[in-house]
Protein backbone atom coordinates (compact mmCIF):
# COMPACT_ATOMS: atom_id res chain seq x y z
CA UNK A 1 0.00 0.00 0.00
CA UNK A 2 2.83 2.34 0.96
CA UNK A 3 4.57 1.61 -2.32
CA UNK A 4 1.40 2.37 -4.23
CA UNK A 5 1.16 5.83 -2.64
CA UNK A 6 4.79 6.58 -3.47
CA UNK A 7 4.10 5.47 -7.03
CA UNK A 8 1.08 7.73 -7.34
CA UNK A 9 3.01 10.71 -5.98
CA UNK A 10 5.89 10.17 -8.41
CA UNK A 11 3.48 9.86 -11.34
CA UNK A 12 1.71 13.07 -10.31
CA UNK A 13 5.00 14.94 -10.11
CA UNK A 14 6.03 13.71 -13.56
CA UNK A 15 2.75 14.81 -15.07
CA UNK A 16 3.07 18.22 -13.46
CA UNK A 17 6.26 18.74 -15.42
CA UNK A 18 4.52 18.47 -18.80
CA UNK A 19 4.18 21.80 -20.47
CA UNK A 20 0.91 22.54 -22.21
CA UNK A 21 2.15 25.52 -24.17
CA UNK A 22 3.17 24.92 -27.78
CA UNK A 23 6.88 25.45 -28.08
CA UNK A 24 8.24 27.78 -30.72
CA UNK A 25 10.57 26.37 -33.35
CA UNK A 26 14.29 27.00 -32.88
CA UNK A 27 16.15 29.50 -35.05
CA UNK A 28 19.00 27.80 -36.89
CA UNK A 29 22.03 29.09 -38.73
CA UNK A 30 24.98 31.23 -37.71
CA UNK A 31 24.42 33.80 -34.99
CA UNK A 32 26.30 37.04 -34.51
CA UNK A 33 26.07 39.29 -31.47
CA UNK A 34 25.30 42.87 -32.48
CA UNK A 35 25.78 45.81 -30.15
CA UNK A 36 23.43 48.69 -30.79
CA UNK A 37 22.58 51.90 -29.00
CA UNK A 38 18.88 52.12 -28.26
CA UNK A 39 17.58 55.22 -26.43
CA UNK A 40 21.05 56.05 -25.19
CA UNK A 41 21.57 52.56 -23.77
CA UNK A 42 23.98 50.01 -25.21
CA UNK A 43 22.15 46.78 -26.00
CA UNK A 44 23.66 43.55 -27.26
CA UNK A 45 21.35 41.53 -29.44
CA UNK A 46 21.69 38.28 -31.35
CA UNK A 47 21.36 38.51 -35.10
CA UNK A 48 20.50 35.33 -36.94
CA UNK A 49 21.65 34.41 -40.41
CA UNK A 50 19.07 35.16 -43.09
CA UNK A 51 18.72 34.10 -46.71
CA UNK A 52 20.45 36.81 -48.80
CA UNK A 53 18.85 38.54 -51.83
CA UNK A 54 18.64 36.43 -55.00
CA UNK A 55 17.21 36.41 -58.50
CA UNK A 56 15.96 33.29 -60.29
CA UNK A 57 13.33 32.40 -62.90
CA UNK A 58 10.42 30.01 -62.21
CA UNK A 59 8.69 27.46 -64.46
CA UNK A 60 6.41 30.19 -65.86
CA UNK A 61 9.51 32.27 -66.84
CA UNK A 62 8.59 34.81 -64.13
CA UNK A 63 11.47 36.44 -62.28
CA UNK A 64 11.53 35.43 -58.64
CA UNK A 65 13.53 37.40 -56.07
CA UNK A 66 13.68 37.43 -52.29
CA UNK A 67 10.91 40.08 -52.49
CA UNK A 68 8.56 37.53 -54.08
CA UNK A 69 8.78 35.67 -50.76
CA UNK A 70 8.20 38.68 -48.48
CA UNK A 71 5.52 37.89 -45.92
CA UNK A 72 5.64 34.20 -46.78
CA UNK A 73 6.77 31.10 -44.97
CA UNK A 74 8.50 28.79 -47.41
CA UNK A 75 10.26 25.47 -47.87
CA UNK A 76 13.31 25.15 -50.13
CA UNK A 77 15.06 22.17 -51.67
CA UNK A 78 17.59 21.33 -54.40
CA UNK A 79 16.95 18.80 -57.17
CA UNK A 80 17.18 18.11 -60.90
CA UNK A 81 14.53 16.60 -63.15
CA UNK A 82 16.59 13.69 -64.48
CA UNK A 83 17.78 12.63 -61.01
CA UNK A 84 17.32 8.88 -60.73
CA UNK A 85 18.15 8.52 -57.05
CA UNK A 86 16.62 10.59 -54.25
CA UNK A 87 14.65 13.26 -56.13
CA UNK A 88 11.56 11.17 -56.96
CA UNK A 89 11.33 10.24 -53.27
CA UNK A 90 11.81 13.86 -52.20
CA UNK A 91 9.14 15.19 -54.51
CA UNK A 92 6.72 12.37 -53.73
CA UNK A 93 7.05 13.58 -50.14
CA UNK A 94 7.01 17.29 -51.06
CA UNK A 95 3.68 16.70 -52.83
CA UNK A 96 2.21 16.00 -49.38
CA UNK A 97 3.40 19.42 -48.18
CA UNK A 98 2.04 20.99 -51.38
CA UNK A 99 -1.37 19.38 -50.97
CA UNK A 100 -1.58 20.46 -47.33
CA UNK A 101 -0.84 24.16 -47.96
CA UNK A 102 -1.65 24.83 -51.61
CA UNK A 103 -4.55 27.13 -50.75
CA UNK A 104 -2.43 29.30 -48.45
CA UNK A 105 -1.18 32.36 -50.32
CA UNK A 106 1.33 33.08 -47.55
CA UNK A 107 3.12 29.80 -48.16
CA UNK A 108 5.50 28.75 -50.94
CA UNK A 109 7.73 25.87 -51.94
CA UNK A 110 10.86 26.59 -54.02
CA UNK A 111 12.89 23.86 -55.69
CA UNK A 112 16.19 24.97 -57.18
CA UNK A 113 17.48 22.90 -60.08
CA UNK A 114 21.19 22.19 -59.81
CA UNK A 115 21.34 21.17 -63.50
CA UNK A 116 20.32 24.42 -65.26
CA UNK A 117 21.83 23.29 -68.57
CA UNK A 118 19.30 20.48 -68.99
CA UNK A 119 16.51 21.83 -66.77
CA UNK A 120 15.54 24.83 -68.86
CA UNK A 121 12.33 26.73 -68.12
CA UNK A 122 10.22 24.62 -70.56
CA UNK A 123 11.67 21.42 -69.04
CA UNK A 124 10.74 22.66 -65.56
CA UNK A 125 7.22 23.58 -66.74
CA UNK A 126 6.74 20.12 -68.24
CA UNK A 127 8.03 18.52 -65.01
CA UNK A 128 5.59 20.64 -62.97
CA UNK A 129 2.68 19.66 -65.19
CA UNK A 130 3.54 15.98 -64.97
CA UNK A 131 4.06 16.19 -61.23
CA UNK A 132 0.55 17.59 -61.08
CA UNK A 133 1.32 21.00 -59.59
CA UNK A 134 -0.30 24.22 -60.79
CA UNK A 135 -0.63 27.81 -59.65
CA UNK A 136 2.01 29.64 -57.66
CA UNK A 137 2.42 27.55 -54.51
CA UNK A 138 5.41 25.57 -55.79
CA UNK A 139 8.05 27.27 -57.90
CA UNK A 140 10.77 25.36 -59.73
CA UNK A 141 13.67 27.79 -59.99
CA UNK A 142 16.20 28.08 -62.79
CA UNK A 143 19.33 30.21 -62.52
CA UNK A 144 23.04 30.47 -63.14
CA UNK A 145 24.78 27.44 -61.73
CA UNK A 146 27.07 29.66 -59.63
CA UNK A 147 24.11 31.53 -58.13
CA UNK A 148 22.33 28.30 -57.21
CA UNK A 149 25.42 26.74 -55.67
CA UNK A 150 26.12 29.95 -53.76
CA UNK A 151 22.63 30.22 -52.30
CA UNK A 152 22.63 26.53 -51.34
CA UNK A 153 25.23 27.42 -48.72
CA UNK A 154 22.83 29.93 -47.14
CA UNK A 155 20.38 27.05 -46.73
CA UNK A 156 23.21 25.03 -45.11
CA UNK A 157 23.08 22.69 -48.10
CA UNK A 158 25.85 21.06 -50.05
CA UNK A 159 25.53 20.63 -53.80
CA UNK A 160 28.37 20.09 -56.22
CA UNK A 161 29.33 19.57 -59.84
CA UNK A 162 28.99 16.19 -61.52
CA UNK A 163 31.41 13.64 -60.16
CA UNK A 164 33.55 11.49 -62.52
CA UNK A 165 30.64 9.05 -62.88
CA UNK A 166 28.51 11.89 -64.22
CA UNK A 167 26.30 12.05 -61.15
CA UNK A 168 25.32 15.12 -59.21
CA UNK A 169 25.76 14.80 -55.47
CA UNK A 170 23.39 16.86 -53.41
CA UNK A 171 21.70 16.87 -50.03
CA UNK A 172 18.07 15.85 -49.85
CA UNK A 173 16.94 18.22 -47.13
CA UNK A 174 13.81 20.37 -47.02
CA UNK A 175 14.62 23.73 -45.39
CA UNK A 176 11.91 25.68 -43.57
CA UNK A 177 12.27 29.48 -43.77
CA UNK A 178 10.19 31.98 -41.80
CA UNK A 179 8.89 35.41 -42.82
CA UNK A 180 12.07 37.03 -41.47
CA UNK A 181 14.00 34.75 -43.86
CA UNK A 182 15.59 32.80 -41.01
CA UNK A 183 16.07 29.01 -41.05
CA UNK A 184 13.62 27.35 -38.67
CA UNK A 185 14.06 23.68 -39.49
CA UNK A 186 15.79 21.14 -41.74
CA UNK A 187 14.13 17.85 -42.65
CA UNK A 188 15.37 14.77 -44.47
CA UNK A 189 13.22 14.94 -47.59
CA UNK A 190 13.44 11.21 -48.26
CA UNK A 191 11.98 10.24 -44.87
CA UNK A 192 8.15 10.30 -44.67
CA UNK A 193 8.26 10.69 -40.85
CA UNK A 194 10.44 13.82 -41.14
CA UNK A 195 8.08 15.24 -43.75
CA UNK A 196 5.11 14.68 -41.43
CA UNK A 197 7.07 16.63 -38.81
CA UNK A 198 7.70 19.40 -41.35
CA UNK A 199 3.95 19.73 -41.96
CA UNK A 200 3.34 19.95 -38.19
CA UNK A 201 6.16 22.48 -37.79
CA UNK A 202 4.80 24.70 -40.57
CA UNK A 203 1.50 24.85 -38.67
CA UNK A 204 3.35 25.67 -35.43
CA UNK A 205 5.39 28.35 -37.18
CA UNK A 206 2.32 29.94 -38.77
CA UNK A 207 0.83 30.31 -35.29
CA UNK A 208 3.86 32.10 -33.80
CA UNK A 209 3.02 35.73 -32.90
CA UNK A 210 5.89 37.31 -34.86
CA UNK A 211 4.91 35.29 -37.96
CA UNK A 212 1.29 36.43 -37.72
CA UNK A 213 2.46 40.03 -37.27
CA UNK A 214 5.01 39.98 -40.11
CA UNK A 215 3.89 41.30 -43.48
CA UNK B 1 -1.03 -39.69 -20.54
CA UNK B 2 -3.36 -40.33 -23.45
CA UNK B 3 -3.77 -36.58 -23.88
CA UNK B 4 -0.02 -36.08 -24.07
CA UNK B 5 0.30 -38.72 -26.75
CA UNK B 6 -2.42 -37.07 -28.84
CA UNK B 7 -0.72 -33.70 -28.40
CA UNK B 8 2.62 -35.09 -29.53
CA UNK B 9 1.07 -36.64 -32.62
CA UNK B 10 -0.71 -33.40 -33.44
CA UNK B 11 2.55 -31.40 -33.23
CA UNK B 12 4.31 -34.00 -35.37
CA UNK B 13 1.60 -33.71 -38.03
CA UNK B 14 1.90 -29.91 -38.05
CA UNK B 15 5.67 -30.09 -38.47
CA UNK B 16 5.37 -32.60 -41.29
CA UNK B 17 2.67 -30.50 -42.89
CA UNK B 18 4.81 -27.37 -42.77
CA UNK B 19 7.82 -29.10 -44.25
CA UNK B 20 5.71 -30.55 -47.04
CA UNK B 21 5.70 -27.36 -49.10
CA UNK B 22 6.39 -28.17 -52.70
CA UNK B 23 9.71 -27.20 -54.27
CA UNK B 24 7.83 -24.67 -56.37
CA UNK B 25 6.50 -22.87 -53.31
CA UNK B 26 9.91 -22.77 -51.71
CA UNK B 27 11.44 -21.44 -54.88
CA UNK B 28 8.74 -18.78 -55.11
CA UNK B 29 9.37 -17.64 -51.54
CA UNK B 30 13.11 -17.53 -52.11
CA UNK B 31 12.73 -15.46 -55.28
CA UNK B 32 10.12 -13.20 -53.70
CA UNK B 33 12.04 -12.31 -50.54
CA UNK B 34 15.35 -11.78 -52.37
CA UNK B 35 13.43 -9.79 -54.98
CA UNK B 36 12.11 -7.38 -52.37
CA UNK B 37 15.70 -6.42 -51.52
CA UNK B 38 16.59 -5.89 -55.19
CA UNK B 39 13.45 -3.77 -55.47
CA UNK B 40 14.46 -1.57 -52.53
CA UNK B 41 17.91 -0.98 -53.99
CA UNK B 42 17.09 -0.54 -57.67
CA UNK B 43 13.44 0.41 -58.09
CA UNK B 44 11.86 1.84 -54.98
CA UNK B 45 13.20 5.41 -55.19
CA UNK B 46 11.26 5.99 -58.38
CA UNK B 47 8.40 3.50 -58.29
CA UNK B 48 7.68 3.90 -54.57
CA UNK B 49 7.40 1.55 -51.61
CA UNK B 50 3.87 0.60 -52.64
CA UNK B 51 4.57 0.58 -56.38
CA UNK B 52 2.58 3.81 -56.57
CA UNK B 53 4.85 5.63 -59.05
CA UNK B 54 4.92 9.44 -59.09
CA UNK B 55 2.06 11.42 -60.65
CA UNK B 56 2.45 11.38 -64.44
CA UNK B 57 6.25 11.22 -64.27
CA UNK B 58 6.81 7.64 -63.16
CA UNK B 59 4.26 4.89 -63.87
CA UNK B 60 2.86 2.76 -61.04
CA UNK B 61 3.49 -1.00 -60.92
CA UNK B 62 -0.07 -1.73 -59.88
CA UNK B 63 -1.54 -2.27 -63.37
CA UNK B 64 -1.80 -6.08 -63.48
CA UNK B 65 -3.18 -6.05 -67.01
CA UNK B 66 -0.21 -4.08 -68.33
CA UNK B 67 2.21 -6.43 -66.58
CA UNK B 68 0.46 -9.53 -67.95
CA UNK B 69 0.32 -8.15 -71.49
CA UNK B 70 4.02 -7.29 -71.40
CA UNK B 71 5.22 -10.25 -69.36
CA UNK B 72 7.81 -11.40 -71.91
CA UNK B 73 9.22 -7.87 -72.29
CA UNK B 74 9.58 -6.99 -68.59
CA UNK B 75 13.10 -8.40 -68.30
CA UNK B 76 14.19 -6.32 -71.31
CA UNK B 77 12.65 -3.17 -69.80
CA UNK B 78 14.90 -3.58 -66.75
CA UNK B 79 18.06 -4.52 -68.63
CA UNK B 80 17.81 -2.01 -71.49
CA UNK B 81 15.66 0.70 -69.98
CA UNK B 82 12.39 1.95 -71.45
CA UNK B 83 11.76 4.91 -73.71
CA UNK B 84 8.73 6.20 -75.57
CA UNK B 85 5.06 6.52 -74.81
CA UNK B 86 3.33 3.82 -72.80
CA UNK B 87 -0.12 3.67 -71.24
CA UNK B 88 -0.28 2.33 -67.70
CA UNK B 89 -3.33 2.37 -65.47
CA UNK B 90 -5.17 4.43 -68.07
CA UNK B 91 -2.56 7.20 -68.08
CA UNK B 92 0.11 8.08 -70.64
CA UNK B 93 3.77 8.19 -69.65
CA UNK B 94 6.66 9.13 -71.90
CA UNK B 95 9.69 9.74 -69.73
CA UNK B 96 12.73 7.55 -69.89
CA UNK B 97 13.59 4.73 -67.50
CA UNK B 98 17.31 4.18 -67.32
CA UNK B 99 18.84 0.81 -68.14
CA UNK B 100 19.96 -1.22 -65.13
CA UNK B 101 22.36 -3.96 -66.12
CA UNK B 102 21.78 -6.39 -63.24
CA UNK B 103 22.27 -10.17 -63.42
CA UNK B 104 19.48 -12.25 -65.01
CA UNK B 105 18.94 -14.01 -61.67
CA UNK B 106 18.36 -10.66 -59.98
CA UNK B 107 15.95 -9.68 -62.75
CA UNK B 108 14.04 -12.92 -62.17
CA UNK B 109 13.86 -12.26 -58.44
CA UNK B 110 12.77 -8.64 -58.70
CA UNK B 111 10.18 -9.47 -61.36
CA UNK B 112 8.80 -12.22 -59.13
CA UNK B 113 8.53 -9.64 -56.37
CA UNK B 114 6.89 -6.94 -58.49
CA UNK B 115 4.46 -9.24 -60.29
CA UNK B 116 3.31 -10.67 -56.95
CA UNK B 117 3.11 -7.45 -54.96
CA UNK B 118 0.99 -4.29 -55.16
CA UNK B 119 -2.11 -6.34 -56.00
CA UNK B 120 -0.43 -8.38 -58.76
CA UNK B 121 -0.43 -12.19 -58.76
CA UNK B 122 1.51 -13.79 -61.57
CA UNK B 123 3.52 -16.53 -59.85
CA UNK B 124 7.27 -17.13 -60.12
CA UNK B 125 9.20 -15.61 -62.98
CA UNK B 126 12.09 -18.04 -63.27
CA UNK B 127 15.69 -17.52 -64.30
CA UNK B 128 15.02 -19.76 -67.32
CA UNK B 129 12.18 -17.50 -68.41
CA UNK B 130 14.26 -14.35 -67.97
CA UNK B 131 17.15 -15.81 -69.99
CA UNK B 132 14.75 -16.70 -72.82
CA UNK B 133 13.09 -13.29 -72.73
CA UNK B 134 16.43 -11.49 -72.81
CA UNK B 135 17.33 -13.28 -76.06
CA UNK B 136 14.29 -11.73 -77.72
CA UNK B 137 14.72 -8.12 -76.62
CA UNK B 138 13.72 -5.64 -79.29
Amino acid sequence: MRNLWIGIIILTLFNACKSNTKTALPILGYKTPVTKTVNGKTVTDTEYATIPPFKFVNQYADTITEKSLDGKIYVADFFFTTCPSICPVMHRNMLKVYKEFKDDNNFRIISHTIDPKYDTVPVLKRYADKLGIAGNTWWLLHGEKGDTYKISKSYLQSVSEKNPKGEYIHDGFFILIDKQKRIRGTYEGTDPAEVTKLITDIKTLKAEPDQIAAK
Amino acid sequence: MKLKAIGAIAILLIVIGASCQSDDQIEFKRYYSAGSLVYQQHCQNCHGDKGQGLSSLIPPLTDSTYLKNNKAALACFIKNGLKGKITVAGRAFDDEMQADDIAPLEIAKVLTYVTNSFGNKMGTITLQQVQNDLKNCK
